[in-house]
């Protein structure tokens, strides 16, 4: 039920973001969402991609520090409190949650976000518990379809 | 005795003969010789007989090893001075190389070789790679530049001397020196120090890892390193990694190097006569004390060289060696008098921050450090590569880590500096040597 996510170091000046995303790009590869997260001095790029191992090694042989995450990503309903719910749901159950950010591609009147847990097999089985759906790859990916 | 002589299995090369001189005989043919290259470079160099005679001095002066500390001392400026072949003391008819220094600043420095000198030459790079254990049979890659840069030909030479084979490959090309050093077997490899850290880190990116190769031996040289850095090179492979000095107003590489105690580099006295002094107020000091190393050529004919200052800070270690060489030993030189820079009053060595980021777990030896000035206050930023090992997904576990090495380098030097975490590959290697420090202050 986990996706990879490749996350690349990036410094914190103009023309850097690009970079990695022409990698991407020259290796035919697409970006299904990403986020990015930056301090005054340094930012970190974080993509899912389908074909994360080629993606990952095209980045490492363009000479990015990359490295790969499992994160989780979760159907949300696109209303006022679909996200609360769930974030009450995490809360409860004492799941430490590092980031989140969105997918741009929806799932019928559902939004699909990825999560980013301390021990994301933990984390899968109790949203599963808790009866909120969870994507699995292959479900995912052929959305983007 | 003989047992003592072998450095490894039972290898002892005959050009270490001279490694193990008794102190007696030593003295005797170090006198004979710089007695020699006194009178030489007198008849002969414009610059040292003038210096000479402003001191009333004449080689028969020289009587004793003492009577060195008389002699005046030459620096570098010397040889941008008298810019290209003013200290030539051979007839070009006889000088059968030239080689020069990068001449970062104006002018480069020349250097002259007769064939004598060259056979000297290969002389000392044999005695240095046997004392690093290497013998026939080693296969020697050697990743030193070649051409005006002293390294390449220099090891190059004492490699064939030495009768291991070795393979001309120069500096630079990553991705072949990866494929030689696999498909060839190489058991030993002569660069800069920040050069192998970055092969062995492009190894582990291409899937290389070192602890798989028959690579045993390091030779390092050509920039000052640190212990700190030695323990990370020696943890990430099989390599006993081993530091060497030369400079190439001396002769270039082959003018100390450790064996393999790997404590201290003995030098090899037989040919370079060192001294340390105080470097302000030039007075000589005994064995044991630490200041600039002082270094006077014994048997140079083409180039000879009168007490001509290394810049380097070190002492002299006149104990015996568990090795068995009797020559005497200078510590490993990591710093030199001309790195140091003074910033908001506190002097500093690169390598005292070197060794301040080698103490954080997990990072990383490439590092560039830029001083600038903001309305009249200096700033020191240090800039250290990210690498796979230590990079992580968390925006807060880079802050914690950023934090880290600049609280250790906070620790050693006493101010606060700014740490920037950059990307890989960034700092630049030009030449495989290391540019650590960039003085932005225009001072």
């Amino acid at each position: 039920m986990k996706i990879k996510q490749l996350s690349v170091f990036l410094e914190n000046k103009p023309g850097q973001l690009s970079h990695p995303c022409r990698v991407l790009a020259d290796a035919g590869i697409n970006i299904v969402t990403l986020s990015l997260a930056d301090t005054q001095q340094f930012g970190i790029l974080r993509v899912i991609v389908r074909q994360w191992q080629e993606g990952l090694d095209a980045l490492k042989a363009a000479g990015c520090v990359v490295n790969v995450t499992d994160v989780v990503a979760v159907e949300v309903p696109d209303r006022p409190g679909g996200l609360a719910t769930i974030l009450e749901a995490i809360e409860k159950a004492g799941m430490n949650l590092e980031y989140m950010y969105a997918f741009t591609i929806r799932s019928g009147d559902k939004a699909v976000l990825v999560f980013r847990f301390e021990d994301p097999d933990a984390a899968i089985h109790r949203l599963q518990t808790a009866g909120i759906d969870v994507v699995d790859g292959v479900e995912l990916y052929k959305r983007t379809d | 005795m003989k047992s003592m002589w072998n450095d490894q299995g039972g290898s002892f090369n005959p050009a270490s003969a001279a490694d193990y001189l008794a102190p007696d005989p030593l003295r005797q043919l170090q006198l004979q010789r710089l007695r020699a290259t006194v009178r030489r470079a007198y008849d002969r160099v414009e610059l040292f007989r003038s210096r000479m005679n402003e001191r009333g001095l004449t080689p028969d002066d020289v009587r004793t090893l003492d009577d060195l500390g008389r002699l005046p001392l030459t620096v570098k400026t010397d040889l941008r001075d008298t810019y290209p072949f003013g200290l030539f003391a051979s007839d070009m008819s006889e000088v059968v190389r030239l080689h020069a220094s990068s001449g970062t600043t104006g002018k480069p420095i020349v250097v002259a070789y007769t064939q004598e000198d060259i056979e000297v030459w290969a002389n000392v790079m044999a005695r240095t790679f046997a004392a690093c254990g290497l013998g026939r049979g080693d296969i020697i890659q050697n990743a030193y530049g070649y051409g005006l840069f002293t390294g390449g030909l220099g090891a190059h030479y004492g490699a064939e001397a030495l009768g291991a084979t070795v393979i001309p490959i120069s500096g630079g090309n990553t991705e072949r020196q990866l494929m030689v050093m696999k498909d060839f077997g190489v058991t030993a490899i002569c660069c800069t120090p920040s050069y192998l850290v970055h092969l062995i880190e492009s190894g582990r990116e291409a899937g290389t890892d070192f602890r798989d190769l028959p690579l045993r031996t390091a030779v390092l040289g050509a920039e000052p390193w640190t212990d700190a850095m030695r323990r990370h090179i020696e943890s990430s492979s099989n390599l006993k990694a081993y530091d060497i000095y030369g400079l190439s107003e001396i002769i270039g590489p082959g003018v100390a190097s450790e064996c393999v105690a790997q404590s201290g580099l003995h030098i090899f006295e037989d040919h370079f006569y060192p001294e340390i002094i105080d470097p302000t107020t030039c007075e000589v000091l005994p064995d044991g004390a630490e200041g600039e190393l002082v270094l006077t050529t014994l048997s140079k004919r083409a180039m000879p060289m009168i007490r001509y200052r290394t810049r380097d800070i070190t002492s002299l270690v006149s104990e015996r060696c568990p090795c068995g060489r009797t020559i005497r030993r200078i510590q490993r030189i990591s710093r030199r008098s001309d790195d140091m820079f003074i910033i908001r009053g506190v002097n500093v060595f690169p390598s005292q921050v070197e060794s301040a980021l080698l103490r954080v777990e997990g990072t990383v030896p490439h590092y560039q450090i830029v001083l600038t000035r903001h309305e009249g206050l200096d700033q020191m930023e240090v800039q250290v590569e990210m690498t796979p090992e230590v990079f992580t997904d968390r925006i807060g576990s880079l802050e914690a880590l950023q934090k880290k090495l600049g609280d250790a380098v906070e620790r050693t030097l006493g101010i606060r500096v700014n740490v920037r975490l950059v990307e890989p590959h960034t700092i630049d290697r030009s030449q495989g040597k290391a540019k650590r420090v960039i003085d932005r202050r225009n001072l």
